[in-house]
């Protein structure tokens, strides 16, 4: 959202896609599936209550943080998982690392909900629900501006190109 | 897809609606209650108009205890952005990079 903006505690996201909750479920917890939408960096999930999460550095954004003088850590993000029920319910914490200051902010709710639509089956409800108590930085951060280039978009272009993968099977960088 | 993209410029042609949308980006999780302070409606109006919000999923509800707070979702606009509105920009520079070079060809 534009600078500005008051941090949201709690940001919600929703999004219809035309796939099975399960092809949902993997493109989200697996890391093969991670790294062609979004922010392409590939997640590990140990998908049990307790289990570990965390997103790696991918080539480009090393090569960013070396070009702009600032080092990437090979984790970008972590966090653990608290409920794991596929492919329907993803409840984990999640903190930011590639920048100090969310890197030093608690740790995030981020839950994730795939409900297929009884009325139109075939098509699945998404919605992402962050809790962002105490991390001002992660939350405007993630909740990105709307109409910004790729690195900027936060969760709602990550949702979109999650969408544009799922659908069309190319993302939406063309990839 | 189409349909929903109907129902998302549906939503956003109203002015009302497009304030509730305001509102509701300045500060997330709200009542109904209010929204509707902030609105010269009925409460029955302002429930009406979000529930087109909601049918369009530019606003999604959720239960807190008793109380049902309505969040923006951005995600439909971002959705008309990458599919609509990327697709003009892109053809907008490449008739600025077309006029750079019959321009240049002339020289």
């Amino acid at each position: 959202m534009t600078t500005g903006t008051p941090a949201l505690t709690t940001q919600v996201y929703r999004v219809w896609i035309k796939a099975t909750p399960e092809r949902i479920w993997t493109a989200i917890t697996d890391p093969a599936w991670t790294v062609r939408y979004g922010y392409a960096a590939p997640a590990h999930f140990d998908l049990r209550p307790g289990g570990a999460y965390h997103s790696s550095a991918t080539d480009e954004m090393r090569e960013f943080g070396r070009q702009n003088g600032f080092d990437i850590p090979d984790r970008i993000v972590d966090g653990e998982v608290v409920e794991s029920d596929p492919p329907h319910l993803l409840v984990q914490t999640w903190r930011m690392l590639m920048d100090p200051t969310t890197a030093g902010e608690p740790f995030t709710t981020l839950t994730y909900r795939i409900d297929e639509l009884k009325s139109q089956p075939g098509v699945c409800r998404v919605t992402v629900t962050h809790e962002l108590t105490g991390a001002p930085a992660t939350a405007t951060m993630v909740a990105g501006s709307p109409l910004d280039e790729a690195g900027g978009g936060g969760w709602a272009w990550v949702l979109s190109d999650l969408k544009s993968l799922l659908e069309t099977g190319t993302s939406l960088d063309g990839v | 897809m189409s349909e929903d993209d109907d129902r998302v410029f549906k939503a956003l042609a109203d002015p009302t609606r497009r304030f509730l949308l305001d509102l509701l980006f300045a500060r997330e999780a709200r009542t109904l209650t209010e929204l509707e302070s902030e609105v010269e409606m009925t409460r029955f109006g302002v429930a009406k108009h979000l529930r087109v919000l909601e049918e369009a999923g530019l606003v999604v509800v959720r239960r807190a205890g008793r109380e049902k707070l309505h969040f923006l979702n951005p995600v439909p606009i971002r959705l008309i952005h990458d599919r609509w509105i990327d697709k003009y920009t892109e053809r907008h520079v490449t008739a600025l990079v077309d006029l750079k070079n019959a321009l240049e060809d002339e020289t």
